[in-house]
């Protein structure tokens, strides 16, 4: 039986289309599917993660112990954090990668394609390892995303180990699919697509699949290290045997930096891929942007102790990474100041990828703001493991990283499905996400300021009334997401058919391919014919 | 209503001092010089970050409402200028520089430790705080000392819910107070804002602080670094006197310990252990093997039918005075004196049905930890 493709191209009978069943997801070793199983994976991630969130926000909305108990609240505080970073954000942006970055640089498929279905099938059995934990005697890992030693050691509850083997195997893929995706990049541009023409959103992915080569392997090295003091008797993190709790942090947060760049990097780009066509100009800045996100890459290296601030760092270590981190703030600035310049004299409108797109510019603004204010070593005595600072880290990857994927996910949507999704629904749940974040995250500044330490199941009376705001807007923006994945089925079953272009200034090499996009693309690499540097129009 | 009032001044986003004070929506300037410039190095930044918010902000918004097709705006061309980039690169890059003097300045006097005139050392425990009077032959431990009732909702929320101990740290105002921090088991931290004082509390490790505080009165602050299960219930609170009362105060808390000394001589009876025995496990065993003595399951052992208990009298007592090495399971023989000791073990010997009817005495205790 052939399908009506296979009798239209008999030469491709062998290639033209998926296999049929359970084993085209297994075995696939097609960009697309493998964008796809990522992309649903931290879809999936994200309900999980949001529903602690919520089990989180529920405990805090009043005062006193109401739902769950200490031991229980802080399991749901690192299970959050691990699931969110390692298995929402990071995947997401692995997932739009393997859909965009091919069809952006002309190239049939990944270079390495039975690597890159190696590097997704490792994520669902490593996070069926760590969600299991919570079923385990002594509960999941209950010491925060960051997992400090020794608690983290020789107090934690027995579970670490796993905790520690899930974490080896997140990182494995995440080497994978970085080496894949340098690769691709390097390899298989089509001819004539020098590398000052890609997109920035393959740029800010190329800059971070160096970040990840480079950092993963310090995560792996931390968590071996604990294992050996749990397991095998070493003293890396005991100061009684000779070693040094801080060196946990100093090696953590030499992998942990970098990794909050790996976490916005390619948010950066796909913004700078959405607010182009939307405001029908040029993107401003091209090579400056290039070289404002090498500079935070870099950068990114030298200030892992503003993390620190409090450990008793000598006053010159103090003083270091306090003028290091302000440095930051400059190409981060210059990357801002682009994307204001090219909204502005442009022909604006709005629909939901653009509303995602400029409420990221804002709020991740805010988000940056405040981490200039945390880099100033003195205040930072004040803010630091406050709510402040939750505040801080939430603006820039909620309305940050998280709105610039939902951005990018409505963006591209129609190319992959060949429908439009509903706009009306879309305008919707940006609206609901939008207040809900806000009411959520930015009452954290005050409660921060005021005084309530973060990672604590109960709190003074003073800090109630704001809790309770931020409660309500936790609810808000969870349940929002409903409508979000409401939206994607509704798209994915049927719609208005988009035609190539899918957006009426969109371009880019992706957009000269029919909607939804065929099986397998640019099997014959494309001309290249623009004269002029993309990242958009 | 309050709730609407501060959802209201948070949808307006007014951010004046004023309100600021009075609905805590700020920093507190505090009661030292140091912490007072933290407050203004804190109010300077915020300021820069507002006023580089409104110009971005501003010409976003501007474009957003005057370049929208919808209103017939036509797209320019333009979309590089390396004198643009130039300008907007050396603003910030200004504006920082003028920003890392002041805090450069503070930094280093937060560092200077010098010439203090008292020095008191800060031991973090799980999850208590020890404080010790370096030469002064003084040395308590402070605990939560709000009821379990409150936090349980069983009983209303008193004022200072959470934020209340039994013994605080007493300060005297106006003489420079160094602070050594170390901790007992996982990494602490102790936050006093009222003193922009926040330093960790590491195992192994000794890190300095100082402060000089000039206002008489009680300040609170809490632990700053996650520390496991109780890490939400480790308050601190700093008691500051005038100078003269200070020393009037020291030379009495000298004197209670030595009221304590005699205490362990007296002949104590079961009931008189037991009811004193029940407050020490409350404050000190309780957060772990709860209130009931069932422990949590995986984590903490429970105490009620406790093999241990039951059946090795000596292993008990081993394990109270001496702790578990490589587990939560403090040494208590250093933290609590002979008669608590005696108190709460006879009490767990006894509660919950463990009913061995033994009792174990002050002098007992004294005679095992005599070296």
């Amino acid at each position: 039986m052939q399908t009506p493709d296979q009798v239209l191209n008999p030469v491709n009978h062998n290639h033209s289309g998926p296999a049929p069943g359970l084993m085209r997801w297994l075995l696939t070793t097609n960009h697309k599917d493998i964008g796809s199983l990522y992309l649903l994976f931290s879809l999936l991630m994200l309900l999980i993660g949001g529903s602690m969130a919520l089990v989180i926000r529920a405990e805090l909305f009043q005062p006193g112990l109401q739902l769950v108990r200490p031991e229980f609240f802080n399991q749901m505080t690192t299970m959050h954090g691990l699931i969110m970073v390692f298995g929402a954000v990071m995947p997401a942006f692995v997932g739009l990668a393997n859909w965009m970055i091919p069809m952006m640089v002309g190239a049939p498929d990944m270079a390495l394609p039975r690597m890159n279905n190696w590097s997704f099938w490792i994520l669902p059995f490593a996070f069926s390892m760590m969600l299991s934990t919570l079923f385990m005697e002594g509960g999941a890992p209950n010491f925060g995303w960051t997992f400090y030693a020794p608690l983290s050691t020789t107090y934690a509850p027995p579970s670490v180990t796993y905790f520690i083997f899930a974490v080896h195997m997140m990182g494995i893929s995440s080497i994978m699919g970085a080496i894949n995706i340098i690769a691709t990049i390097l390899n298989l541009r089509a001819p004539g697509m020098t590398m000052m023409k890609l997109p920035l959103f393959v740029w800010t992915w190329l800059i971070t699949a160096f970040l990840l080569i480079a950092v993963m392997p310090v995560l792996a090295g931390v968590v071996t290290m604990m294992l050996m003091d749990i397991h095998f008797g070493t003293s890396f993190f005991d100061a009684a045997g000779g070693g040094d709790p801080v060196l946990f942090q100093h090696v953590f947060w030499f992998f942990g930096h970098p990794e909050v760049y790996i976490m916005i990097l390619p948010a950066f780009g796909i913004v700078s891929q959405i607010i182009p066509t939307f405001a029908r100009k040029r993107l401003f800045g091209y090579v400056s942007m290039v070289w404002a996100t090498s500079s935070i890459a870099i950068l990114s290296f030298i200030v892992w102790a503003h993390h620190m601030f409090t450990v008793g760092l000598p006053l010159a270590g103090e003083m270091f990474f306090m003028f290091s981190t302000m440095l930051i703030a400059v190409p981060t600035g210059v990357k801002v100041f682009n994307w204001v310049a090219t909204m502005f004299r442009g022909s604006m409108t709005f629909e939901t990828p653009m509303l995602f797109s400029i409420a990221f510019v804002v709020l991740f603004t805010i988000g940056g703001l405040s981490g200039l204010m945390l880099a100033i070593a003195p205040a930072d005595f004040q803010y630091h493991d406050t709510y402040f600072v939750v505040a801080h880290f939430h603006y820039v990857l909620v309305p940050g990283a998280l709105f610039a994927i939902m951005a990018g996910v409505y963006y591209w949507l129609p190319k992959w499905s060949g429908h439009y999704y509903d706009e009306t629904l879309g305008k919707v749940h940006f609206w609901l996400s939008f207040v809900g974040v806000n009411l959520t995250f930015f009452p954290m500044h005050f409660i921060g300021l005021a005084g309530m330490p973060r990672r604590i199941p109960d709190y003074a009376l003073q800090f109630a009334d704001f809790n309770m705001v931020a409660s309500i807007g936790a609810f808000i923006f969870g349940f929002s997401q409903l409508l979000f994945v409401y939206n994607l089925i509704r798209c994915a079953r049927g719609g208005e058919r988009a035609d190539a272009r899918v957006w009426e200034a969109a371009e880019g090499l992706e957009w000269t391919l029919p909607s939804p996009a065929p099986y397998h693309t640019f099997s014959e690499p494309p001309a290249i014919d623009q004269p002029m540097p993309q990242g958009g129009r | 209503m309050r709730l609407t009032i501060a959802a209201t001044c948070l949808s307006l986003g007014c951010f004046s001092e004023g309100v600021a004070a009075e609905w805590r929506l700020n920093l507190q300037p505090g009661i030292s010089e140091i912490s007072r410039s933290v407050f203004d190095l804190h109010m300077l930044i915020f300021y820069i970050c507002v006023a580089i918010a409104v110009v971005v902000f501003g010409v976003m918004l501007w474009s957003i409402i005057y370049h929208r097709k919808s209103k017939g705006a036509q797209a320019q061309h333009f979309h590089e200028s390396t004198l643009v980039e130039i300008i907007w690169t050396l603003i910030p890059f200004v504006i920082l520089i003028a920003m890392a003097f002041p805090a450069s300045k503070t930094l280093i006097e937060m560092y200077d430790t010098r010439d203090s005139e008292l020095t008191v050392q800060i031991t973090g425990y799980q999850w208590k705080w020890r404080y010790q009077y370096v030469g002064e032959e003084l040395d308590f431990f402070s605990v939560l000392s709000t009821p379990a009732e409150q936090i349980s909702n069983q009983q209303p929320k008193g004022e200072h819910y959470l934020l209340e101990v039994d013994k605080p740290l007493v300060l005297p105002a106006n003489r420079k107070v160094r602070f050594l921090l170390t901790s007992n088991d996982v990494i602490h931290s102790w936050w006093l804002p009222a003193l922009a004082v926040k330093k960790d509390a590491i195992p192994g490790f000794i890190n300095e602080a100082w402060a000089q505080p000039q206002q008489p009165g009680l300040y609170r602050g809490q632990c700053a670094e996650l520390c496991g299960k109780d890490h939400g219930f480790m308050p601190i609170v700093v008691e500051v006197l005038a100078e003269t009362e200070f020393d009037l105060w020291l030379a009495a808390a000298k004197a209670v310990k030595s009221d304590a000394a005699q205490a362990a001589q007296r002949a104590w009876t079961l009931e008189a252990l037991l009811a004193r025995g029940e407050s020490v496990y409350k404050l000190q065993c309780a957060g772990c093997h709860q209130a009931e003595g069932t422990g949590i399951a995986g984590v903490f052992p429970a105490l009620k039918d406790s093999p241990l208990i039951l059946t090795d009298r000596e292993g008990h007592i081993r394990t109270v005075l001496h702790g578990k090495p490589g587990t939560s399971m403090q040494a208590f023989a250093k933290q609590l004196d002979s008669v608590d000791l005696a108190a709460v073990i006879t009490y767990e010997r006894n509660a919950w049905g463990n009913n061995s009817g033994d009792s174990v005495s002050p002098q007992e205790i004294q005679t095992l930890l005599r070296p």
